[in-house]
C-alpha cells in the first residue's frame, strides 16, 4: 500500500502539488490521468524518492520514503521515468542487466542472468538483445527501458507514460503483462496514462489529477464519464459503453 | 577477440620499447652482456613500466571523469585536476619541503580533489542542453589554475620544476624515480571494482537513485581515484593531455559503456597508444626525443578521426 499524506511541492513560488492525500491499495493497477502539467510526474518522482519531498509523508508498505535506505527501497519499488536521458551506449541486454544491480551489486549470479533473459523474452526483445540502444527505434528503446524496470523485480512498479512510442501491439502486450503481474503475483502497478481508453480497460483504480490536486478517484466506471472528463481535461468527448466496456471518442 | 589482439599488441610494444634508445641494445646481448641487463633493469624497464601504467591509469581516469560529469569531452588533465595536482605539489614544495614523499602526495591529491570538486559544482550549474560548454569551461578553469601555478612558481623561482610537471615525458624515468606510479596502477585497478557503479552514474542521477545507488558516494570515490592517479602522474612524469580524452572515446565508440566489460580494454588501449607514442617519439629524431604528449596528440587524433569517419559497424 502506498500512503501519501499532506504532500505539497513547490518550485520557486509555483505550487506544483497542493496537499495531496492518497492511498493506493496493494496489488492491482492504479492509473494516474490528468492534463499536461497536472503534476503526475512530480508525484511519481516523489513516491520514488527521485527528489526529496518538502512537506507531508509518503510510505510504501512499511518503508518511509526518504528515511529508508536507498538500496532496500530499490528492491521494493522501481520507476520508469517519463523523459529518459539520452540513450546510454549499451546493448539491450546490458541495459536490462542493470535492472538487477540492486540485487547483485556488480556480481551477477546465474539467477540474475536468467531474470534478464526472462525480461527480454517478456517484451519481445530477445532478437534485439545484442543490439546497441542507439541503433534502435524509439519504441524498441522504450521497450528496453520497460524491460529494465521489469527486471528489477519489485513489488511496486511506477511507470510514467510507458506507452510513449509503442505501437498498438506493444502497448496491449505491455498492459497485459502488467495486468498479469498484478493479478498472479500481487504486484502493485502505478502508471501514468494519457490514453483514457487504456486506463479504462486495464486499471483497477483511476486517479485524476489537475493543477496539482487530486480531483477524482474511483473505478473506471466512476471516473470515465463525460462529466469527469470535462472537468479534468476541459474537453468534451463522447463516451460510449459497448459490451460493458467504456470507450472514449477521439 | 579484440581484447586478445590488444594485449598482444601491448606485449609487442613493450618488447620493442626495451630495445629502442640511445644506447645500442640487441636482444642477443641480454644473454651475454651483463651491462645490457643492467640497462634494462635500471632504465628501459622502468621507463616501459612507467609508460604502461601512465597510459592505462590515465585512460581509466578519463572514463571515470566522463561518467561523473556525463560529458564525453572532458578529462582530468585539461579540466582542473592536473593543474590542481601541480598546484598542490608546488605548495608542498614551497611550504613543507621536508615532509615524507607519501605525505606530500597526499596533500597534492587533496588539492587535486578540491579543484575537481569545484569543477563538478560549476558543471552542475551549466545548462544540460549545451554539452559543449562543459569542456570549454573545463579548459578555461584548468587554464586559470595553471596560470596561478605558473605565477606562484615564477615568484618563488621554481619555474624549472613547473616545466617538469606541466610537460609530461618519460626520458627522466629511472629505477628509483618512478615507483610511486605503482600506487596509481593500484588505484586504477581498484576502481574496476566499482565499474558497475560508475556505469550507472553515467546514466544519470535518476537512474542511479532508482537502482539504489548512493550517488554522492560513488561520485566522491570516482573523484578520489581520478585525483590520486592524476597527482601521482603529474609528480612522476608530468601532465600528459588527451590520453584520458581520446582513449575512452575510442573504446566507447567501439564497445559501448558497459564499463565492467570495457574498462580493461580501455586500460590496455591507453597503455598501448601511449607506449607507441613514446617509442615513436624516441625514434623520429633519433638520438633526440620528442615529448610523448606531442606524439600522442597526433597519433590519438588520427585514430579518433579514422574511427569517426570509418564506416559504422552494427554489432
Ligand atoms: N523545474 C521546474 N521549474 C518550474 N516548474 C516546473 C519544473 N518542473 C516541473 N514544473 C511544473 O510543474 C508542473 C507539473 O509538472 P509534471 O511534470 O509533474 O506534470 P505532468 O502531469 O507529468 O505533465 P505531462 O502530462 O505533460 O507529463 C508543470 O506545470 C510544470 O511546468
Ligand atoms: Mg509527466
Amino acid at each position: 500500500m502506498i500512503e501519501i499524506s499532506g504532500v505539497s511541492y513547490r518550485i520557486g513560488g509555483a505550487r506544483i502539488l497542493d496537499g495531496i492525500n492518497l492511498t493506493l491499495p496493494k496489488g492491482g493497477i492504479s492509473a494516474l490521468i490528468g492534463p499536461n502539467g497536472a503534476g503526475k510526474s512530480t508525484l511519481l518522482s516523489l513516491i520514488a524518492r527521485l527528489m526529496p519531498h518538502q512537506t507531508g509523508t509518503i510510505t510504501v508498505d512499511n518503508l518511509v520514503v526518504g528515511a529508508c535506505p536507498n538500496n532496500t527501497f530499490a528492491r521494493k519499488l522501481a520507476i520508469l521515468p517519463q523523459a529518459s536521458d539520452a540513450a546510454p551506449l549499451l546493448s539491450v541486454r546490458e541495459l536490462v542487466g542493470f535492472g538487477r544491480y540492486p540485487y547483485h551489486k556488480g556480481r551477477p549470479s546465474a539467477e540474475d542472468h536468467a531474470k534478464v533473459e526472462r525480461a527480454l523474452a517478456t517484451f519481445g526483445l530477445t532478437d534485439l538483445a545484442a543490439r546497441r540502444l542507439d541503433t534502435l527505434s524509439g519504441g524498441q528503446r522504450q521497450r528496453a527501458q520497460v524491460a529494465m524496470t521489469y527486471a528489477q523485480d519489485t513489488d511496486y512498479i511506477l511507470l510514467d507514460e510507458p506507452l510513449n512510442n509503442l505501437d498498438i501491439a506493444a502497448s496491449r502486450s505491455l498492459m497485459r503483462v502488467l495486468r498479469d503481474l498484478a493479478a498472479s503475483q500481487g504486484r502493485t502497478i502505478v502508471i501514468v496514462l494519457h490514453d483514457i481508453n487504456y486506463a479504462a480497460a486495464y486499471a483497477d483504480l483511476i486517479v485524476a489529477m489537475k493543477g496539482g490536486r487530486i480531483v477524482a478517484t474511483g473505478t473506471p466506471d466512476d471516473i470515465v464519464t463525460e462529466a469527469v472528463v470535462r472537468e479534468v481535461f476541459e474537453t468534451d468527448p463522447k463516451i460510449h459503453r459497448i459490451d460493458g466496456k467504456v470507450i472514449i471518442e477521439v | 577477440m579484440i581484447c586478445l589482439a590488444l594485449v598482444l599488441t601491448l606485449v609487442l610494444l613493450c618488447i620493442t620499447s626495451l630495445f629502442v634508445g640511445v644506447a645500442d641494445l640487441s636482444p642477443a646481448a641480454i644473454l651475454s652482456d651483463p651491462a645490457a641487463l643492467d640497462l634494462i633493469w635500471t632504465s628501459r624497464g622502468p621507463r616501459t613500466v612507467a609508460v604502461v601504467i601512465t597510459g592505462g591509469a590515465l585512460a581509466v581516469s578519463g572514463t571515470i571523469m566522463q561518467m561523473i560529469v556525463r560529458n564525453r569531452f572532458v578529462e582530468p588533465m585539461t579540466a582542473g585536476t592536473g593543474q590542481g595536482a601541480a598546484l598542490g605539489i608546488l605548495l608542498v614544495t614551497l611550504f613543507t619541503p621536508s615532509l615524507p614523499i607519501l605525505m606530500k602526495m597526499a596533500l597534492a591529491t587533496t588539492v587535486a580533489l578540491a579543484t575537481s570538486t569545484v569543477f563538478l559544482f560549476i558543471v552542475n550549474r551549466l545548462p544540460p542542453t549545451q554539452p559543449m560548454l562543459v569542456p570549454l569551461v573545463g579548459l578555461i578553469y584548468g587554464g586559470i589554475i595553471g596560470a596561478g601555478v605558473l605565477f606562484v612558481a615564477y615568484q618563488a623561482d621554481l619555474l624549472q620544476y613547473i616545466d617538469i610537471w606541466m610537460n609530461g615525458e618519460f626520458s627522466g624515468v629511472l629505477q628509483g624515480r618512478y615507483e610511486l606510479l605503482w600506487i596509481a596502477a593500484g588505484v586504477a585497478a581498484l576502481s574496476y571494482l566499482a565499474a558497475d557503479q560508475f556505469a550507472i552514474i553515467g546514466m544519470g542521477r535518476t537512474a542511479s537513485v532508482n537502482l539504489g545507488l548512493n550517488y554522492t558516494q560513488v561520485v566522491v570515490v570516482g573523484l578520489l581515484s581520478i585525483s590520486v592517479v592524476t597527482a601521482l602522474t603529474v609528480v612522476t612524469v608530468g601532465m600528459i593531455p588527451f590520453v584520458g580524452l581520446v582513449v575512452p572515446n575510442i573504446v566507447s565508440r567501439l564497445s559501448g559503456d558497459n564499463l565492467r566489460a570495457t574498462l580493461p580494454m580501455t586500460a590496455v588501449s591507453g597503455a598501448a597508444l601511449v607506449l607507441a607514442s613514446d617509442i615513436v617519439g624516441r625514434l623520429i629524431r633519433y638520438p633526440f626525443e620528442i615529448a610523448v604528449g606531442s606524439v600522442f596528440g597526433v597519433l590519438g587524433a588520427a585514430v579518433f578521426l579514422w574511427l569517426l569517419y570509418a564506416p559504422r559497424r552494427h554489432a
